[in-house]
């Protein structure tokens, strides 16, 4: 077998949950392929991974791989894996958002979660829009795009997911794409070997909704201004701010180390337990 | 001369608050509802209304954002439907509790989970009890007539109460049906600007939603719950009001071929089209079969559904959510709480249909007629599960 026919029995629910109901060309089914081979690396078994995710069509993503998997609400994903990491550390606890579920609806679990460095992963789907719903403006719609609630042009600034995550705290945050493939399974890889809070914003195209009321062609054509538009990290070093205007950087953002909220938790607990002294 | 074109319901919802000439609206897209916000997004950024469209983050703030609009003086417009409607429960009784008129057109649909973007009355049912004034739609004419409808009752001075207009979601919100749009011209006669009694306002600072102590709270409450339950002779008003400007009446409790059956079924939104096809079909087999149709839940319309009920020996309550570990149904509930207070001795059954878009077809309406037929006297109550779930594989 090759080695992608093995991934796709291994982790996949092949044969029962598909076809899928993504748009062919959806950039989902990239990260969904990264985040396959980046599990099959680090080596996790498939029981000790819980994939948790909200709603959406990146929410629908746990529908399809086999893991313990938990289908939550719209934005409190984050709030459902909370409880699934604490009640059993042990578990390896990964959050499957969309942009919409990560920081409109629930923006505020995801900077508590980030703030609180408690030991899970977030993998955020960022395609600038409600795709599921039918391309309705999102917090992370640029400034001046159209979307089906703002016709003629978004008049708010978007937010930057990666950055919001850094600034509350995240102990690990990396930007990648659906187009740089490759880079995308490595931030992965790191992302879920790290202890803490954990982002990995993956920068998508939605064309069948946001490409299409934007003019902005085919998904091949949104995959291409990602690669025109898409910066490392290390190149950025070496780039003049104005040159940097209308890009933005992929690769890992912040890689820190911060208190892990389970951790000092079971300090607390030993303490007022009397195992240890404080 | 009135013309109906064929539309789309929710696309006509929309114009409709939009003949309402709604100033604000403030809401958060879900499925079924997002056809109604688009278009209405849209006929705001076209200048076809002078309004403001607030993209939130949420329904929550959907809601809080409409509740402090209506506090600044503004008519207010939303919609949503199921997991938006519970996440906005919080801000339902603020604006009932502040007496805010806004209006919400709730696509009616299951609540997760199972996950499900199907129909059913289980968000409205958990919501029945906020304090709004709660209408239902059989059809997409009556979609329209009540969402104009609303702001006159709601904006009344002796309601100032929210208004929710329900529509099931797809199997109404989603069908092209022939609708007859008034004029700008007709609604503007009908429905006056808004003239609110308090508002947030610089020359006259008031303050809105401050606390209850214990020897105020309760006198605050009783104050509102007298204006919901009188709030109904100005729907029944309304009603009227309407029905002459533009010639279709409505009525709280509407009834169909119940003159000549002591059989009747109640039910609550489109449900109720099928009913009558049964009814009808049931007429060719010399079967007699009525209908009760609440287009008024709250208030709930007690006095008229009693004179509905007058001579009926048995009915079929027909509901789209499941008891929750009720004793029946939370119609079947307040008609038997009625029928006891009044001491009518009434054949009752419960069924419970179409919970997450599962079809119910007029064969089942005629189904139960059928089963209840052959009954002939009341049974003992069952002890456990006094009602019956059609179609369910147990
Ligand atoms: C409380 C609540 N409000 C609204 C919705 C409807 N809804 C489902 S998915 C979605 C947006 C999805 O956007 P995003 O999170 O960016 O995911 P995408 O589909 O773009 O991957 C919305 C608004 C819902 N399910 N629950
Ligand atoms: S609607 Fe957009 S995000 Fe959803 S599957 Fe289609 S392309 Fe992907
Ligand atoms: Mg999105």
């Amino acid at each position: 077998m090759v080695e992608v026919t093995k991934l796709i029995h291994k982790y996949l629910r092949h044969d029962k949950k598909f076809p899928h109901v993504w748009c062919p060309g959806c950039g989902i089914g990239i990260m969904l392929g990264a985040l396959v081979r980046a599990i099959d690396r680090v080596g996790y078994s498939k029981d000790e991974i819980v994939m948790v995710s909200g709603i959406g069509c990146t929410g629908r993503l746990p529908v399809y791989v086999d893991f313990n998997t938990l289908h939550t609400t719209h934005g409190r994903a984050l709030a459902f894996g909370t409880g699934v990491k604490l009640a059993n550390p042990n578990l390896k606890v990964i959050v499957v958002m969309g942009d919409g579920d990560a920081v409109a609806i629930g923006g505020n679990h995801f900077i508590h979660a980030a703030r609180r460095n408690i030991d899970i992963t977030a993998i955020i789907l960022n395609n600038s829009v409600y795709g599921m719903t039918g391309g309705q403006f999102s917090p992370t719609t640029p400034y001046g795009m159209k979307t089906t609630t703002t016709v003629y042009s978004n008049v708010e600034q978007a937010f930057k997911i990666s950055e919001l995550a850094v600034t509350a705290g995240a102990v690990f945050v990396a930007r990648g794409t659906v187009y740089h493939a490759k880079l995308l399974d490595g931030l992965m890889e790191k992302a879920f070997l790290k202890v803490g809070f954990s982002v990995v914003e993956v920068i998508s195209h939605c064309h069948t909704q946001f490409g299409r009321l934007n003019r902005m062609g085919s998904a091949v054509e949104m995959m291409q201004w990602q690669r025109e538009h898409a910066v490392t990290v290390e190149k950025a070093r070496q780039m003049k701010e104005k040159e940097l205007q209308d890009k933005f950087k992929i690769g890992v953002l912040v890689d820190r180390e911060l208190p892990v909220y389970q951790d000092e938790y079971e300090k607390v607990r030993k303490w007022s337990q009397g195992v240890v002294k404080k | 001369m009135k013309t109906r074109k064929g539309i789309e319901v929710s696309i006509a919802a929309s114009i409709a608050a939009k003949l309402a000439r709604v100033e604000v609206i403030a809401a958060y897209p879900i499925t079924p509802q997002t056809h109604i916000v688009e278009h209405l997004a849209e006929i705001v950024a076209e200048g076809e209304l002078d309004a403001i469209y607030i993209n939130v983050e949420s329904e929550y703030s959907a809601m809080s954002a409409c509740c402090g609009a209506a506090a600044a003086g503004a008519r207010t417009f939303t919609s949503t439907s199921a997991q938006g409607l519970e996440l906005m429960h919080e801000i339902l009784f603020i604006a009932s509790g502040m007496r805010f008129p806004i209006v919400m057109a709730t696509v009616n649909r299951a609540l997760s989970s199972p996950l499900s973007i199907w129909g059913d009355h289980s968000d409205v049912m958990a919501a029945r009890d906020t304090g709004w004034i709660v209408l239902f739609c059989e059809n997409g004419q009556e979609v329209v007539d009540s969402i104009i409808m609303a702001y006159k009752m709601g904006e009344d001075r002796r309601v100032l109460l929210p208004v929710m207009v329900n529509l099931d979601g797809f199997s109404l919100s989603h069908v092209i049906e022939p609708i007859e749009l008034p004029s700008q011209k007709e609604v503007d006669e009908f429905l006056p600007p808004y003239n609110p009694l308090y508002t947030l306002h610089p020359d006259k600072p008031v303050t809105m939603g401050a606390y209850g102590m214990p020897e105020l709270y309760t006198e605050a409450k009783y104050a509102q719950e007298t204006a919901i339950i009188n709030s109904k002779k100005v729907i029944i008003d309304v009603m009227d009001e309407f029905g002459k400007k533009f010639g279709r009446y409505y009525k709280p409790v509407e009834t169909y071929n119940t003159d000549k059956a002591d059989f009747v079924f109640i039910g609550l939104g489109s449900v109720n089209e099928n009913i009558k096809t049964a009814i009808d079909d049931l007429k060719t087999q010399g079967k007699e079969a009525g209908l009760i149709n609440l287009r008024l839940f709250r208030p709930f319309p007690s006095d008229e559904l009693m004179s509905a009920l007058q001579g009926k020996k048995k009915v079929a309550v027909i509901e789209r959510v499941m008891p929750g570990g009720a004793k029946n149904s939370p119609l079947y509930n307040e008609i038997a709480s009625l029928a006891f207070a009044n001491r009518m001795t009434l054949k009752m059954e419960n069924y419970i249909v179409g919970l997450g878009g599962r079809d119910v077809l007029p064969e089942d309406f005629q189904q139960i007629y059928n089963e209840m037929a052959a009954k002939e006297k009341a049974e003992k109550v069952k002890k456990d599960k006094n009602y019956t779930v059609m179609r369910v594989r147990a």
